[in-house]
């Protein structure tokens, strides 16, 4: 958390704040009567909300930064925030921290619940201008109330990242105020969805808690996540890097895969995260949601019948399927830059909040390997852990081979896609719209791992692998003619429909019909796994 | 026929109208003001060898006559070592139209009217239409009766068009015969009953007329725009490529014509012509078609390309065109700076203010409405009053919207609008009355943050309404940088690089041709926007680039 103290440190000196030098008048005439109660509670609230002062606001704003209570206006419906510990106050003694000036009611973070599109959330918004939204205890504890009772509720927690780090003066008192964040994130997983916005600075051990949410968002050129920053790299392997280089959204997105999104601004990333939360259920108590919807259940979508090419190697886009079928083309797609060799985030079938799987051709063929394959897995395990069906677009030509992903753990970590899809108990739709080889069939949803309705496109073909490499495997090279009778035989659907491997064989114009069919059925499914204390995914 | 200079020697033959001039060595420049009298004023006058327009000079009386023959003769004798000039009619403001004939095996051709060709780009056509606003009976008589009559000189058997160009003075002349069905021959099917095709085939097989020349009416008014795959605001038209996303024909429309090939999810690429149909409408007379036309563009839904829908519109209501004012130079005398797109008056511009906000609204209201029964009920919002922030171009517009039943009161500038509609915010059309107008709307995309396009009166509009308070809160948002574009040339549109004409560290100056790139049987030059150094050079030859590609840095 070395970068953090340097941030407190220049937050250190020069506190204004008109508010912090009335208390030090009405304390410093010891005997003299404070004012009435009415008058301070008014005047606490007063400073409350203009957290580290207007001098520490403007600077906020200078950065291109809203500050923690602009960000919940614009997150939450108008009129619709409750704040909680408004008055809560650091209780730090050290460095002077006691000074009635070191104190500001409702310390570095804004706490409460809100209401968006009328719906319950949790908010906290790390407060930057107080301390540099350096966490204390009462910063952490405010954290903790809010994660505590949304549990309980059953609601999300939203929170709005922008702080320093550590609140170096209370030492282990703030490392323990992290800990008890992160037990509640995961105590809270699976439970209520959990959502962070990067905002502004997150360094050091404050980097796992948006890592152990669902979905880590960022605002670019604003926001930061690393573990150490740029000065200690330097000093431990001599590295020269930016911080923008090390952990900007553009590194997280699109490189390490730490972040799910990055949006152009603060507003940007609020109002996304507004039309984001309608996607989600408020707990795993509730089914996933349905909105009203104007786009026809029953629309038939007549360029999917011409969508795959004619020749199996050319590429197509899986984004073409997926909008035309999708209410609306709408779709929230979620890691869009990273492993683009599979799509995955969320859309709504007839007003039904569904989580989107497939393959992408475009990119590697859309073949799985490792970024892909845990791109996959966590994603379909959030929606089932939250009653999200299952839409599986297929068109995979097996896992990627190669020392690099062999090294790599392919084995590991294909292993949690496959783990995850045959643990889900949500509804489960696949459609195979062209390949679907070797053992990357059995991983991507198939009937095999629960599927409960599985279809091929006309252009399906399911079997171990390309006919050209099965040939050389079974003759050596030595049938000249081989190639296409293996081609008859295995590349079409008929092979994986005879055994019911899928359930039909449909027209491709007709699956947005049939998806929305299968999904109202499926509504009410219940399956169960056999009891355990957790199961061992392969991590 | 196919032949222009062979054509045109059978048509002077056939005693069809030809462009008066001379082509060879002129002594002096008394001779070539005694050619230029005798062809009448203005002529043309430019170097026999020159090719195109290529210095080609306009005179309007023997003074200019004198000064254009001593530029051209120095050109042709220092340019092409060719000293032979070309000394033409120049026509003024010439219109394109054009004769349909149909002629069998058996001696017999008809004239099928006219077509008005003028609108076109890059002598390309775009609208076209049947009868002309133009020609009088007789004139229409003495050019179709020459049509005939060169389709019966070389004994032609089938559907043809002879064009013609025509001056201000309805004088005509022949400039070449096309022997083959034409785009445009749709409006002259609407207006005579004649099915083109259907008569072409039985010609072919060897069948005599089944029409008199005095069958051949003129019933209403027909209008054809080339709907093209193309962005009318590079040079009236670049191609565009892409998937055809969604695409649904305006056949819902009375009297209108469809023709094309292609589907919603076709391919549009660089490989072929990027037209993408040929859209016709028929009414009793001029304004009846127009008026449906206007209609037809407006309810034609064509994404995932760029295309040229707010040309065709601001064409065919432009008060020249209305008028019938036109010439083959239409389109660069009515946008010398380049199309720019429907020009919104005040009223129009609060009209699409007061629709996209309450676009904006019923959005709002309908992300709060979830079905079935909830855990946690929803916090029903009991606002019927928003205040928004419209940024639309360079303006920023406070509108404030009331719901009032199913209607939205909108206040715009200090006025009051009333705005209704099904609000079906999936369909791709919207139909919308503002104020007890109605309009066919079509928003193209929206996202999270507000921003939205509109395609509306033909032009798609970019706007970003944001709530009041989000929209005082943005002028903390940080201006993001933008691409400095005079030292990097993007490629403008998808196609394949012919050339590169420079390498990294030759210094180009401005207007100096960088590469060509090919796009759709099109060759386009891309010229240095400033003098400078070349940095890197990203594409050669045989490359296939994207729109916004990088081709060339300047230093």
């Amino acid at each position: 958390m070395a970068a953090v103290r340097v941030l407190c440190r220049a937050a250190g000196p020069a506190l204004p704040v008109p508010v912090s030098a009335f208390l030090c008048l009405s304390r410093a005439a010891s005997g003299a009567r404070p004012p009435p109660v009415p008058q301070r509670i008014e005047e606490k609230r007063r400073a409350a909300l203009l957290g580290g002062g207007q001098a520490r606001i403007d600077a906020q704003h200078k950065r291109g930064k809203l500050t923690a209570r602009e960000r919940i206006l614009l997150l939450l419906d108008p009129d619709s925030f409750d704040e909680y510990d408004m008055f809560v106050e650091h209780r730090c003694a050290d460095f002077g921290m006691d000074s009635s000036k070191n104190k500001y009611p409702g310390d570095s973070v804004v706490t409460g619940r809100g209401r968006i599109n009328g719906r319950l959330a949790y908010v906290f918004s790390q407060d930057f201008t107080v301390f540099g939204g350096s966490l204390s205890g009462a910063h952490a504890q405010k954290i903790c109330k809010i994660m505590d009772q949304a549990a309980m509720v059953g609601a999300p927690v939203i929170g709005l990242n922008d702080s320093g780090g550590a609140r170096i003066q209370e030492g282990v008192e703030s490392l323990a105020g992290y800990a008890d964040i992160f037990l509640r994130n995961v105590l809270c997983s699976g439970v209520v969805p959990q959502i962070s916005l990067i905002m502004g600075p997150c360094a050091g051990g404050a980097v796992y808690s948006p890592a152990l949410t669902d979905f880590t968002f960022m605002v670019k050129d604003t926001s930061y996540l690393f573990i150490t920053g740029p000065d200690v790299v330097k000093s431990v392997t001599n590295e020269d890097v930016t911080q923008e280089q090390l952990g900007g959204a553009k590194t997280h997105t699109a490189v390490s895969g730490v972040a799910h999104r990055a949006f152009e601004n603060d507003i940007d990333a609020l109002l996304n995260l507004r039309e984001f939360f309608n996607y989600l259920p408020l707990s795993n108590r509730d089914p996933a949601p349905v909105c009203e919807c104007h786009d026809p259940s029953d629309r038939p979508v007549p360029e999917l019948d011409t969508v795959v090419p004619s020749e199996s190697t050319k590429a197509y886009d899986m984004l073409d399927i997926i909008h035309s079928i999708v209410d609306e083309r709408e779709f929230f797609e979620i890691m869009p830059s990273y492993a683009r060799n599979i799509v995955v985030g969320f859309a709504r079938m007839n007003g039904r909040t569904v989580g989107i799987v497939g393959n992408q051709p475009k990119v590697a063929s859309g073949c799985l390997d490792i970024n892909s394959s845990v791109k996959g897995a966590r994603f379909v395990r959030f929606c089932d852990a939250f009653n999200i069906p299952l839409l599986t677009f297929v068109d995979v030509p097996g896992f990627l081979p190669g020392t690099a992903q062999e090294y790599g753990g392919i084995i590991r970590h294909g292993a949690k896609l496959l783990f995850a899809f045959a643990e889900a108990t949500v509804p489960k739709i696949t459609v195979i719209t062209r390949k679907a080889y070797g053992g990357a069939y059995d991983v991507m949803s198939s009937k095999h791992l629960r599927g409960d309705a599985n279809y091929a496109w006309p252009t399906a073909e399911v079997a171990v692998m390309g006919a050209k490499g099965a040939v050389q495997i079974i003759f050596r090279g030595k049938e000249a003619n081989a190639e296409q009778e293996y081609v008859d035989k295995f590349a079409n659907p008929f092979p994986a429909a005879t055994r019911g491997f899928v359930d039909d064989i449909i027209q491709p114009s007709t699956t947005r019909r049939r998806i929305c069919q299968d999904l109202d059925v499926l509504a009410s499914k219940s399956q169960a796994s056999p009891w355990k204390k957790h199961a061992n995914i392969p991590l | 026929m196919g032949d222009k200079i062979e054509s045109k020697l059978l048509a002077k033959n056939a005693k069809v109208n030809t462009i008066p001039g001379f082509d060879g060595v002129v002594k002096d420049a008394d001779e070539a003001v005694r050619i230029a009298r005798e062809i009448g004023y203005p002529v043309m006058i430019k170097a026999s060898a020159g090719g195109g327009g290529k210095g080609m000079r306009i005179a309007w009386d023997d003074e200019e006559t004198r000064e254009g023959f001593r530029f051209s003769s120095q050109e042709a004798a220092s340019s092409f070592g060719d000293d032979r000039l070309l000394i033409e009619k120049f026509i003024d403001n010439p219109r394109h139209i054009e004769i349909q004939i149909l002629a069998d095996k058996h001696g017999n051709a008809l004239w099928l009217n006219e077509r008005e060709c003028s609108i076109q780009r890059r002598n390309q056509k775009v609208v076209e239409e049947a009868p002309s606003t133009f020609l009088d009976p007789e004139t229409r008589r003495a050019m179709g009766e020459q049509a005939v009559a060169l389709a019966k000189a070389v004994k032609y058997s089938s559907a043809g068009t002879v064009e013609f160009l025509v001056d201000s003075s309805k004088n005509f002349y022949f400039l070449e015969m096309n022997t083959r069905l034409q785009v445009e021959h749709p409006v002259t099917e609407c207006i005579t009953g004649l099915d083109l095709v259907q008569e072409m085939i039985r010609v072919a097989k060897g069948y005599p007329l089944r029409h008199k020349q005095a069958d051949i009416p003129i019933n209403g008014w027909a209008v054809e725009c080339r709907v093209y795959a193309e962005d009318p605001y590079k040079s009236f038209g670049l191609p565009s490529i892409g998937k055809l996303s969604q695409y649904q024909e305006p056949l819902h429309v009375p009297s209108v014509r469809v023709d094309s090939g292609i589907q919603q999810g076709s391919d549009i690429s660089i490989y072929y012509d990027p037209m993408i149909s040929k859209l016709i409408t028929y009414g009793s007379n001029r304004a009846e078609a127009l008026k449906r036309m206007e209609e037809a563009l407006d309810n034609y839904v064509i994404r995932g390309v760029a295309h040229n829908i707010s040309l065709l519109r601001e064409v065919i209501i432009h008060p020249r065109f209305v008028q019938g004012d036109i010439s083959t130079k239409f389109l660069p005398e009515v946008y010398p700076d380049g199309f720019k797109g429907h020009k919104l008056t005040d009223l129009e511009r609060r009209e699409l203010l007061a629709t996209a906000a309450s676009l904006y609204v019923a959005e709002q209201l309908r992300s709060q409405r979830f079905l079935g029964t909830l855990r946690i009920p929803i916090a029903k919002s009991k606002r019927r009053s928003w205040e928004l922030s419209v940024r639309l171009g360079d303006g920023i517009y406070p509108v404030a919207v009331s719901k009032d039943g199913s209607s939205f009161s909108v206040e715009v500038d200090g006025m009051k609008l009333n705005v209704t509609s099904e609000w079906n915010l999936a369909s791709p059309l919207l139909s919308v009355t503002i104020d007890g107008t109605q309009r066919t709307i079509q928003r193209i995309s929206r996202n999270a943050s507000g921003e939205t396009s509109i395609q509306f009166l033909g032009t798609v509009y970019k706007l970003q309404i944001l709530t009041k308070v989000a929209a005082e809160l943005s002028k903390y948002m940080p201006e993001k940088a933008e691409e400095d574009t005079s030292s990097i040339l993007r490629s403008p549109m998808p196609g394949t690089v012919v050339a590169v004409s420079v390498k990294p560290g030759d210094t180009v100056s401005e207007g100096q041709e960088i590469c060509v790139i090919e796009a759709m049987k099109m060759q386009n030059s891309m010229i240095a926007a400033k003098t400078g150094k070349v940095k890197a050079v990203h594409c050669k030859a045989g490359d296939t680039v994207g729109e916004g590609d990088l081709l060339v840095e300047l230093e």
